[in-house]
């Protein structure tokens, strides 16, 4: 937790990010290369789906991704509005649309494995409902951001809404448990352990890892983005406009 | 009076002064939910499948065009900031605004709907349900559009962004109430579906009059 204070200093930041972002970088390809090795070239085919569980390979991760994602949004409007830690808006800003992006992925892939697995691109069953639904409140936050001319407004109404919609996150969850539905229920994080094949199960924790990097290494360099946007904006304030 | 009765009153007042606004929305209830006899058919079968969906949508449509202007009119004339350096909860006053706007809104809409869904070739068991359903759930849309109403508070464009955010909080409520009426038709029984609704009431209930009033803080800074 102190390093939360540690990091608050926007410069500090920057020079946090300067000695991070390189290696991290280069540890983000190569998981990135390694785990989609192991998933669309190694990991065997499934005996009734065939080449198409590869999907999953993607579909997953990003799935798991952007419910981590949604997570700290809500977790850093927290901190903006409970701690007014100063960097909070400005990584939400930064990491709401990689989230959205990463949600989107999740329902575009889910939908191309849907074709043949299921017959059909989309169906309205509780999983793929409230997917839909984050990725509209990951497109309401974004929205909501830049709705005001106001930068601070801006952002601490979306922070109250990033904290509401969290409600989503165990639906989202458990929708395979409590409802009827078409969707694969929980395989991985259950109470008796995984129940996929390691074969299987590998490659797909690989390429989590693999995204977990990218999101990381996105959300970084996008906050570093933010920071200098944000000093562009003071800098070209009138000098009467600006405030401490 | 308590503060929270007042608070209702004042509003109930002043929506009584402009009888028009909440006349404009029950009528767009009516003229939306009409609509779509008139585009999909007279087939009564169909019809009286998609009457809770079609109902329940353009209850939610309608309370959506009277929440924009919920807070715009104090937050103008300055009441807001009243109601900011007052001593007691703003919460309460949060509360008391919602209920206004169900009262003017949310129960006319309920106690309309059962007409409309004659019109529609729904049952008897049906209508009930589907009342029943607009009762319960109608406070839950007016405390979520509370909050969306109170988050773009001063936007510019607000209204289409005021649908984007409550809308998909506003979706479980819907799903049940439609889901209610379909299990109350085909015998199976609505009440799961109405313990589920009531209980969604009760959480938007204690946790939207805090973030309300969060967001009336931001916009009267």
């Amino acid at each position: 937790m102190a390093s939360l204070h540690f990091l608050a200093n926007p410069a500090r930041f920057r020079r946090f990010t300067a000695s991070v972002l390189p290696l991290l970088s280069v540890v983000t390809v190569l998981a990135l290369a390694c785990g989609l090795y192991l998933a669309l070239i190694e990991s065997p085919p499934d005996y009734q789906q065939g080449e198409t569980v590869r999907i999953m390979f993607v579909h997953v991760p990003s799935a798991w991704l952007s419910m981590l994602g949604y997570g700290l949004l809500a977790a850093l409007g927290a901190a903006l509005l409970v701690w007014r830690h100063p960097l909070a808006a400005l990584m939400a800003r930064a990491s709401a649309p990689v989230g959205a992006c990463f949600a989107l992925v999740c329902l575009v892939s889910g939908s191309l494995w849907g074709r043949p697995m299921w017959g059909a691109w989309w169906v309205w069953d509780a999983r793929l409902t409230s997917m839909l639904l984050l990725f509209l409140l990951y497109l309401g936050h974004i929205a909501l951001t830049h709705a005001y001319d106001e930068r601070e407004r801006g952002d601490r109404a979306a922070a109250i809404l990033a904290l509401v919609g969290v409600i989503n996150l165990p639906v989202i969850k458990f929708s395979v448990d409590w409802w009827n539905t078409l969707h694969q229920p929980a395989s991985v994080a259950r109470l008796g352990g995984p129940s996929i094949h390691p074969a299987i199960l590998i490659p797909l924790l690989v390429m989590a890892v693999a995204m977990l990097l990218l999101y990381v290494t996105l959300v970084l360099v996008r906050t570093d983005t933010e920071i200098d946007r944000r000093r562009l904006e003071i800098a070209t304030l009138e000098p009467d406009e600006r405030t401490a | 009076m308590s503060v929270f009765a007042a608070l209702i009153a004042r509003d109930l007042l002043m929506m009584r002064r402009r009888p028009g606004d909440v006349g404009v929305v029950l009528a767009f209830f009516v003229m939306a939910t009409l609509l779509f006899p008139l585009g999909i058919g007279p087939e009564t079968n169909l019809l009286a499948r998609i009457a809770a969906g079609v109902l329940w949508c353009a209850a939610l449509f309608a309370a959506l065009l009277s929440l924009e202007r919920l807070f715009v009119t104090d937050y103008d004339d300055g009441t807001l900031d009243l109601l900011l350096l007052a001593p007691g909860p703003l919460e309460l006053a949060a509360l008391a605004k919602c209920t206004a706007h169900w009262i003017v809104t949310g129960l006319p809409l309920s106690l309309l709907a059962p007409l409309l869904g004659v019109s529609f070739g729904l049952d008897g068991t049906g209508l009930v349900v589907l009342t029943f359903t607009l009762l319960v759930g109608s406070p839950t849309l007016s405390l979520i559009g509370g909050l969306g109403a109170a988050l773009t508070l001063g936007a510019p464009r607000g209204g289409a962004l005021l649908a984007l955010l409550v809308l998909p909080l506003c979706v479980p409520t819907l799903i049940f109430g439609t889901g209610a009426v379909e299990a109350a038709v085909s015998g199976e029984g609505a009440s799961t579906h109405l313990a589920i609704l009531a209980a969604l009431a009760l959480l938007a209930l204690a946790t939207t009059p805090w973030a309300i009033a969060a967001a009336l803080r931001q916009a009267g800074e």
